[in-house]
Order: C-alpha cells, then sequence, then structure tokens
C-alpha cells in the first residue's frame, strides 16, 4: 500500500462503479401472453429495446409468440418491419391471427445489408416493431439495434438461432424457445428482474 | 457603373515581371508526355509557336527557347495582387475569370470623371507590367463582356447599353458552354438572341440547376503517407460538401472519399450515415472518424470525395396528435432511403387473391380485403414445397382437399395437413390425395 486514498475522491473522480438496484422499466407492451407477461418485469416487450428470441429450429412457434403483438401493433399508425424472413410470410396464416397486413412491409436485404437495414428501420421513429432474423451479428451490432431501438422507440425482436445462447447479449430480453418434449418458453434473462427458474408453457393451438 | 479589367496575359505577364527575357518563352500545361502550349510571348509567336501547340511540335520549330511549368497557383496569386490594387479606386471588388470588376459611381466623386479614372488605372496596370483591356457599363457583367469585345469602350446609360450589346457576338458572349450550339441555328448576336422569346429559350436550354453529385478532386502537394496529414484537405472538401449541400437545400447519406495512389490504385472509404446530414463539423467528424481506420499501404497523392445519394431533408410538419416520436422519419423517406441501397422493389407489402393455390394466393401489393380463410393457414410459406424427411410424421388435423386450377395449366390436387415433425416443429404439408406417404412440406406453422 503506497497511500490511502480517500474512497470520497475515487468516487467523485467517478472510478468506482456503484452497483444499485436498476429501477423496474414500465412497459405497455404485453405480449398477449398471460402466463409470460405474469413473469416478465415490464409486464410484457421491455418498451423501445431488443428482445432476443432464441430457437432451436425454424418452426417451433416463435411468430406465434409474436403475432398477438403484431396483431395489436398493426392496429396502429406505425409500420411493422419484417428484415430479411427465412420464409414468405403467409398472409392468410397472418391475416387469421388479426394481423393487419396493410402496415407489414417485408424488406429483402442481403446478408451484410440486414443490420443496416434493420438499424435504420428502428431508429426512423416510423415503425412500432421490426422483426430482424440476422445471421452475422456480434455483441456490437446487437448493441447498435438496442441503442436504435431506443432512439426510434420501436420494438426490436431478433430470432436467432440457440447456439447463441451462451454469448452475452446486450437485449433486455432474451426468452428461448424449447419444442421438444413440449414446448415451453425459458426467460434466459430479463432487465430489471431476476430470471424466473421455470419455463412458461406456450399452447400451440393450430388456429 | 462598374469598371472591367481585363487581364488576357495574366499568367504570362505574371511571369515575366518576374524575370524580364528578350528570347521567345512559352508557358506550358498538361501531363509529362503531352505537354501543350497555353500562352506565348511575342518573339516566341513571331517564331510560329501558339497556344494549343504539343510542346515536342514546338521544340522541332525553334530550338532555343524557355519553358515554363503553367503555375495556376502563381496565376491565383497575381489575380488577387491585382484585385487589391484595384481596391484602391473601389470598395467594391469581385474576381471572374482573367478579369476584376470593380463599382466605380461612387469612386468618380473622388478621383474624378470616367476618362480620368480609366487613365489611372491603366497607368498603375502598365507600372506592374501587366497588359489589359478596360471597359465601363451600368452592370458588371455587361463590362466584363464589353472589356472582351474591345479597349477603352464606355457604356455609361442602359439604353445604350442594350445597343452596344446587341452586336456582340455569341461566342464572346460569355454565356454558359450550352450556348455554343447558338450559332449552328443562326443566332449570332446578342441582340438577336434577345429577340427570341424566353419561353423557347428556356425549355431548350433549361434553367440553371446545381448538378445532383458532388464531385471533387484535390490533388495532394507532397505524397503523403501519414492518415494526420490528410485532416486539412478533408475538412475543405467536407466543408465544400456542407456549403453545396445547404445551396440546394439537401443532405447527404452516403459518401465516399477515395485516397488515390500512384499508378491508378486507390484505396475507398465510404462514410455512410444514420440520416441525412450536412453540418460541416459533422460530416468532418464522420469523415475524418472513417479515415482512423484505414491503414495506408502507400502514398497517397490525390483526394476526391464522391457524393451521389442526396436525399432531402426531414420536412418539421407533422400530425399534433401523432404517437410517433418525436424527428420520427416518415415511412416514406425511409422506404427511400432502404431502397437507395438494397434495390427498387426491396421493400413490399403482401396481400392475400381470391385465387385457392397457396403459390398464388398472395402476391405484393395485393388487397387486404378478401374473406380471411376458414382453414388452418401456416405462418411461414415456403417458395418451393420441400419432401419432409426422417421419421413419419404426427398428424395434428387434416385432411383439406385443394382441387383447383384446372382452367390456367396450374392444376393442384393436394390433401393438406397440419403434422408435426420429429424435432416438435408443426408443418403444412400436403400428400397425394387419398395418401398419407411423399409428404411435402409447404409452409410451417412457426
Amino acid at each position: 500500500m503506497a497511500a490511502v486514498v480517500a474512497l470520497s475522491s475515487l468516487l467523485e473522480g467517478r472510478q468506482v462503479w456503484r452497483g444499485r438496484e436498476a429501477p423496474a422499466p414500465a412497459g405497455d407492451q404485453p405480449t398477449g401472453w398471460k402466463a409470460l407477461d405474469a413473469i416478465l418485469p415490464a409486464g410484457g416487450w421491455p418498451d423501445a429495446a431488443l428482445s432476443e428470441i432464441l430457437l432451436p429450429v425454424d418452426g417451433v412457434g416463435e411468430l406465434q409468440l409474436v403475432l398477438p403483438t403484431l396483431a395489436r401493433l398493426t392496429q396502429g399508425k406505425r409500420s411493422v418491419v419484417i428484415v430479411a424472413p427465412p420464409y414468405v410470410p403467409c398472409v392468410a396464416g397472418w391475416r387469421q391471427r388479426g394481423v393487419n397486413m396493410r402496415r407489414v412491409e417485408i424488406v429483402a436485404a442481403a446478408d451484410k445489408d440486414v443490420l443496416w437495414a434493420t438499424e435504420q428501420c428502428l431508429r426512423s421513429g416510423s415503425c412500432s416493431a421490426v422483426l430482424v432474423w440476422p445471421h452475422q451479428a456480434d455483441d456490437r451490432a446487437l448493441r447498435r439495434l438496442q441503442v436504435a431501438a431506443d432512439t426510434g422507440k420501436a420494438l426490436a425482436l431478433a430470432f436467432r438461432d440457440r447456439r447463441h445462447l451462451s454469448n452475452a447479449s446486450p437485449a433486455a430480453l432474451r426468452l428461448e424457445l424449447e419444442a421438444t418434449p413440449r414446448a415451453q418458453i425459458w426467460v434466459r434473462k430479463c432487465r430489471g428482474g431476476n430470471t424466473p427458474s421455470q419455463p412458461v408453457p406456450l399452447s400451440r393451438h393450430v388456429h | 457603373m462598374w469598371a472591367c479589367l481585363l487581364l488576357p496575359h495574366l499568367a504570362l505577364d505574371g511571369i515575366l515581371r518576374r524575370r524580364p527575357v528578350d528570347g521567345p518563352l512559352a508557358l506550358v500545361d498538361g501531363p509529362v508526355n503531352a505537354r501543350t502550349v497555353v500562352a506565348v510571348n511575342d518573339a516566341a509567336r513571331a517564331a510560329g509557336l501558339h497556344v494549343g501547340q504539343r510542346l515536342t511540335a514546338a521544340h522541332a520549330l525553334l530550338a532555343q527557347f524557355d519553358a515554363v511549368p503553367y503555375d495556376p497557383d502563381g496565376v491565383e496569386k497575381w489575380h488577387r495582387f491585382l484585385a487589391a490594387v484595384a481596391y484602391r479606386y473601389s470598395s467594391e471588388v469581385c474576381l471572374l475569370p482573367h478579369a476584376i470588376v470593380l463599382e466605380v459611381s461612387k469612386s468618380m466623386g473622388l478621383f474624378g470623371p470616367w476618362p480620368r479614372l480609366e487613365a489611372m488605372l491603366r497607368a498603375d496596370l502598365e507600372e506592374l507590367g501587366f497588359r489589359h483591356r478596360i471597359a465601363a457599363a451600368p452592370t458588371p457583367h455587361a463590362a466584363y463582356i464589353l472589356a472582351g469585345v474591345s479597349d477603352g469602350l464606355a457604356v455609361l446609360t442602359r439604353d445604350t447599353l442594350i445597343n452596344a450589346l446587341r452586336r456582340v457576338p455569341i461566342q464572346k458572349s460569355r454565356l454558359p458552354a450550352s450556348a455554343s450550339s447558338l450559332p449552328g441555328m443562326g443566332v449570332r448576336t446578342l441582340g438577336q438572341l434577345l429577340a427570341l422569346p424566353r419561353d423557347g429559350l428556356r425549355r431548350r436550354f433549361g434553367s440553371f440547376r446545381p448538378p445532383d453529385v458532388f464531385d471533387l478532386r484535390i490533388e495532394l502537394v507532397h505524397e503523403v503517407e501519414n492518415l494526420a496529414m490528410l485532416v486539412f484537405p478533408v475538412r475543405r472538401m467536407t466543408g465544400d460538401l456542407a456549403a453545396y449541400l445547404a445551396g440546394r437545400d439537401g443532405g447527404v447519406q452516403r459518401f465516399l472519399m477515395r485516397l488515390e495512389h500512384r499508378d491508378d490504385r486507390h484505396t475507398d472509404v465510404v462514410v455512410g450515415l444514420l440520416a441525412a446530414e450536412r453540418d460541416p463539423a459533422m460530416l468532418f467528424e464522420f469523415a475524418r472518424g472513417r479515415l482512423e481506420h484505414v491503414t495506408l499501404t502507400e502514398p497517397v497523392l490525390a483526394l476526391r470525395l464522391v457524393a451521389r445519394d442526396l436525399p432531402a431533408f426531414v420536412p418539421a410538419g407533422r400530425d399534433l396528435f401523432d404517437e410517433r416520436p418525436a424527428h420520427a422519419l416518415p415511412f416514406e423517406q425511409l422506404r427511400e432511403r432502404l431502397r437507395a441501397r438494397l434495390g427498387d422493389g426491396t421493400v413490399y407489402g403482401l396481400g392475400s387473391t381470391t385465387d385457392p393455390r397457396p403459390e398464388r394466393a398472395q402476391q405484393i401489393g395485393a388487397s387486404t380485403d378478401v374473406a380471411i380463410e376458414a382453414h388452418p393457414r401456416p405462418t411461414w410459406l415456403l417458395e418451393r414445397p420441400i419432401p419432409l424427411r426422417g421419421h413419419e410424421p404426427l398428424i395434428l388435423s387434416g385432411p383439406e382437399r385443394l382441387e383447383t386450377g384446372w382452367w390456367d395449366d396450374g392444376e393442384v390436387c393436394r390433401d393438406y395437413y397440419v403434422v408435426e415433425t420429429s424435432l416438435g416443429q408443426h408443418a403444412w404439408a400436403f400428400c397425394p390425395p387419398g395418401e398419407q406417404t411423399g409428404w411435402m412440406i409447404h409452409g410451417w406453422f412457426a
């Protein structure tokens, strides 16, 4: 110990980070799934933030999870944008679930442009939600999306493979979908609350 | 009342006054292997040298003469110097190509009538060694034109000015380059041009609009190997870009900085912005930020800045009860921005058609007023059905028979089922009517 440094001087110099409880984010973006809303700190999607949905494989209910939200948002004035979807959205199926297709815009983008297009849409402020299937997203890219979602007050929903679960992510919410032995949703990270220890069942009614 | 001092031999006079030579002298310019003569003195002209001649041809005509490289910076310096001299006579002095114009009506009160002022100007230029032509007219541009036509002309009133201008040939009218086609149309003097209807002229030649592409190139004085040395030229270029954008009331979304090396090699630095900007400080910051990531492998000889993506600025007017956040970009502008980079037809909406075949049940831009389908439909549609591999699927619901399209060669006869794969995926799959084998997946209930 060469010299004793007063703690207050370190704090004033902003050299020491002081942990404190993050305020619980209040949001009004219910997912439409009552059991899920009940365990999420914001009572739904974290508003104006990035949420990640991690899947084992396509077609396990990932759209079913977000379609109630899209049905609600497409009744408003702002558009929902789908950036580089892996398949064509089936209009008949989306309409059966209450989505107003007039407010849905699809953006076709090559892999290298996906993140750019997503960020533009999020930041513009004219989109209520942006769905994206990024292939080349690293921590920095996701952080940019998070900032853009905050700037444009939009929901950013990123669908990624489950193998990314082990990597840290700046997303405010991370949900993992499990298909077998039964369909259920794990909350893997949620800002502003403790991660629930139990999964929420996802009922896969067809219609 | 404006006076114009036309300096037809500015470059040569600037050289001659520094080093008086009696022998032939020529100013040469152009690339090293194709130098051409741009100005000659009397002795050189007498020997047959003329402007526009190749230097090699000039050497063939005359064995001994001084070939001095043309120095645009030097010319600029003399031009400004003479403007400073003219400032003695007027507080309003402007520079035009090869000429200086000055407002003289106030000066005449101090220096006497025009002939006297003209004599003083001539004496000054004579003394300094610059050949010149002087004219005076009620507007600066008219004085500029008249000085090009004849020396010593002074037109004092607007009526006589029109008469004087009428006789000026188009070639000497200093109109923009597009006017060079006028003599071919039989319009040979300004008088004939002024007599033409204005509407027709505007339709043929257009009114002036700034170009839609900004392209600026600066040659560096030295070869630059250190990026820090590029900061000043870059600041100047982004400043020019900002001035150009302010002039056309637009912004820039994306621009390219090209660092030119030897032998036509170059390094491109693309600066893409999230929103259209035109603030010089921001443009400079962005450009410098991108430059910092570049590793220079060879020296830079010249810098070029090209901006093609010049979107309009965001209009401020908005609905009072708009639910979008402040500074929101209208969706139309967002669409434009996406299309500008991704291509036409990359941003689209989908709607339903009345065709029951899944392949044709939806299309870009179709209406959404069609009745909602009663049978289960997936959320993802595969563009082409793919065979289901692996274990036999578990049938969740079905069949729904689609048998249609016999009228347009797109006949479809399938039994559709909702099935669950071994991985837990719910699929929309079909097989031939009546069978439950040969499954083809056509969509996912994702």
